[in-house]
């Protein structure tokens, strides 16, 4: 009962949040200090920008979760999968000039392949030596994009989005940063909806067991390689669909922003301030990291903050080293993330645990036995 | 086959210098089963150290004298930059593994962070003798002095650190660690000491990778990002010697430098190809693990 009453208030709350966020291109108030646009209007150009990443980066941030939250496969790799997002989709529709959807479908076709492939490869290793694979393999991909083989990719100077055939409300600029927010939006609850359906089947549950136990997954007879790449290709597919979502916000795929191993520590680290493993931490953590990052760029660039002296302003003036070292804090001081702090101060509200839930799984039953 | 003879000479520099930047990596790995992603950043420190002490110190000093004095700054604050890690962010997560790996992960972002903060994207150049500028003619091939260094300066590491791990107490304590961790501390010995000592070894040999990688392969010149660059291929020359073993990094290392010098060499000059090099290090290590998943002489999978 008590089960049933959480999951309505949660779904209340998040109804509400959706809700709140949907009608923000619409609002035009004036909001001082807060806002990580230049201009203090909510529904500016910029605010809105941020906006559309934060939500951006939540969905691929859910979408690693499966893999390193549930499943326990720590993968340095999935900037690979965002960057193939954006660049396939990018060659599509400026070099080719394809239309939006068989552009949209060659993308995701050409993103799983790669992730059955690769995941294939990778998963024949496990624990660290996966990580440094996936890590290699990601780098790769940022030499061949670098490379700009047959001048495809624009090497070093990136590849501007063109194509005349894109319907009007995607093709301009600032009139239509609205409906790409609601693109932005809709791909989080999308993204959101299928990993839910997927870490509450028993699928997801065999994730949750992949990662408490494997060996006594392989003695009951259930193969974990199978549901390893399961996993591995479904959080690849979504950092895809990131990319397409992200070539949309920014309009231009440059190699040292799309394809480099800072994306994926980034994702890492929203996972991880958000509490891995479970599904609100990943998309909280994200949202939070993408709104201060770009929130302390602005504040690095008011005049004021340019005549602190050099020991004050240099530190502070780096995203990156804020961020870094509010993650390190997490990491030894709230292992939990937000969620698990959270978690912590509510105990009577919150949700039933990962844990509890993973204990009256079918699963987690077939193992005591 | 001078070109030949020179690329191949290159090819032993580069091996040398990713031993140098992998077997420390290993240790650590062998030993804490930590993938320490700071390491990137012990090179970077190691270079910068070499660079700031040959540029504050008065030159009167003479530059090979000064360069003598960067090459030991540079270990010296890779082994600082280790000890630290380990003390202040390693041990408290003990029991924690991924704790302990993210933690590195965040280190190393802050501290790039703070030197892209203090220097920018720009390079900072180290000054060298003339003598590591020239090259030596050994018979129709002109080998680059900066070359001998490295591949003297590796050997030297690669042979100390086989004595110490075979000779010395601390040395033995540490093998029986990567073996069997529990079976160690279980005999009454403070494997945390270890830990900490591992540390420190593998600081200092990233910090000699970092400034020798500086001054042979990138023109003298150190830059925040230096570090992490050639840390991806440490994690692979890792991956295919095998982790935790030592022999098996120089190994690798050996085989790396050599496939990506050659790739480059003969392929390289095609429209496309510029990455060839690296792209061939990825395949390697994919061909490996089809080939052996545990490395090339692991033991631990």
């Amino acid at each position: 009962m008590r089960a049933i009453k959480g999951l309505r208030r949660s779904t209340i709350v998040a109804s509400v949040l959706l809700l709140l966020f949907a009608v923000v291109p619409l609002v035009g108030w004036h909001v001082p200090w807060v806002l990580p646009g230049t201009l203090d209007v909510v529904n500016s150009t910029g605010t809105l920008e941020v906006l559309a990443l934060c939500f951006m980066f939540a969905g691929i941030a859910l979408g690693y979760d499966v893999m390193f939250g549930f499943t326990g496969l720590l993968s340095l790799g999935p900037v690979l999968y965002f960057a193939s997002g954006v660049y396939v989709f990018d060659i599509a529709l400026t070099r080719w000039q394809w239309p939006l959807f068989p552009a949209l479908a060659l993308t995701l076709v050409v993103s799983f392949v790669l992730a059955l492939v690769l995941g294939a490869i990778a998963l024949r290793v496990d624990g660290i030596a996966f990580a440094m694979v996936t890590l290699a393999f990601a780098q790769a991909f940022f030499y061949l994009i670098e490379d700009n083989p047959h001048n495809l990719t624009g090497g070093d100077t990136g590849l501007a989005v063109s194509n005349l055939r894109l319907p009007s409300i995607l093709s301009g600029a600032v009139a239509n940063t609205r409906s790409i927010y609601w693109i932005a939006l809709a791909f989080l609850v999308v993204t959101y909806a299928v990993v839910w359906l997927v870490t509450e089947s028993v699928t997801g549950h065999v994730f949750v067991a992949i990662r408490e136990n494997e060996a006594r997954l392989n003695v009951l007879g259930i193969r974990p390689f199978r549901f390893k790449l399961a996993s591995y290709v479904l959080s690849s597919l979504i950092a895809s669909a990131g990319g397409v979502v992200y070539l949309l916000i920014i309009g231009t795929a440059v190699p040292s922003a799309v394809a480099s191993t800072t994306v994926t520590l980034s994702v890492l680290i929203m996972v991880v301030l958000g509490g891995a493993g479970t599904r609100w931490g990943a998309v909280a953590g994200a949202i939070i990291y993408v709104y201060l990052q770009q929130y302390l760029l602005k504040i690095a660039a008011l005049p004021s903050f340019t005549t602190l002296p050099a020991p004050l302003r240099v530190p502070l003036s780096q995203p990156q080293f804020l961020l870094g070292a509010l993650f390190v804090l997490f990491v030894i001081f709230v292992p939990g993330g937000i969620a698990g702090l959270v978690g912590r101060l509510s105990t009577k509200r919150a949700a039933p645990s990962l844990a509890s839930r993973w204990r009256d799984s079918k699963v987690a039953k077939a193992i005591e036995k | 086959m001078s070109v030949f003879l020179s690329i191949t000479f290159s090819g032993v520099a580069l091996g040398a210098i990713y031993f140098l930047a992998a077997s420390g990596l290993s240790l650590i790995y062998g030993l804490m089963d930590i993938l320490n992603f700071a390491h990137g950043l012990f090179m970077t420190l190691g270079a910068y150290a070499g660079w700031a002490v040959a540029v504050h110190l008065p030159s009167s000093i003479g530059a090979p004298g000064l360069f003598a004095l960067s090459v030991v700054a540079a270990v010296l604050g890779g082994a600082l930059a280790a000890g630290i890690t380990e003390v202040l962010f390693i041990r408290p997560l003990y029991g924690r593994p991924v704790s302990q790996i993210l933690v590195t992960i965040g280190l190393d972002l802050a501290v790039v962070g703070l030197l892209l903060g203090g220097f920018g994207s720009n390079s900072v150049r180290i000054p060298v003798p003339l003598w590591l500028i020239e090259a030596t003619k050994v018979g129709s091939a002109n080998l680059p002095n900066v070359d001998f260094l490295a591949i003297a300066l590796g050997l030297a590491v690669l042979f100390s650190l086989e004595w110490f791990l075979r000779r010395t107490r601390y040395g033995i304590i540490i093998r029986a660690g990567v073996e069997n961790r529990d079976m160690v501390s279980a005999l009454g010995i403070d494997v945390g000491k270890a830990f900490t000592l591992v540390f420190v070894i593998g600081g200092a040999m990233a910090g000699l990778a970092g400034l020798l990688y500086a001054v042979v392969f990138s023109g003298d010149l150190v830059s925040p990002l230096q570090g992490d660059s050639l840390l991806i291929f440490a994690f692979i020359v890792v991956v295919i010697g095998g982790l935790g073993s030592i022999r098996g990094s120089a190994l690798a290392a050996l085989i790396v430098g050599f496939v990506q010098d050659y790739t480059n060499l003969y392929l390289g000059g095609h429209s496309g190809f510029a990455e060839v090099g690296n792209l061939s290090v990825v395949l390697l290590l994919a061909l490996v693990l089809e080939w052996r998943p545990r490395g090339l002489m692991g033991s631990v999978a």
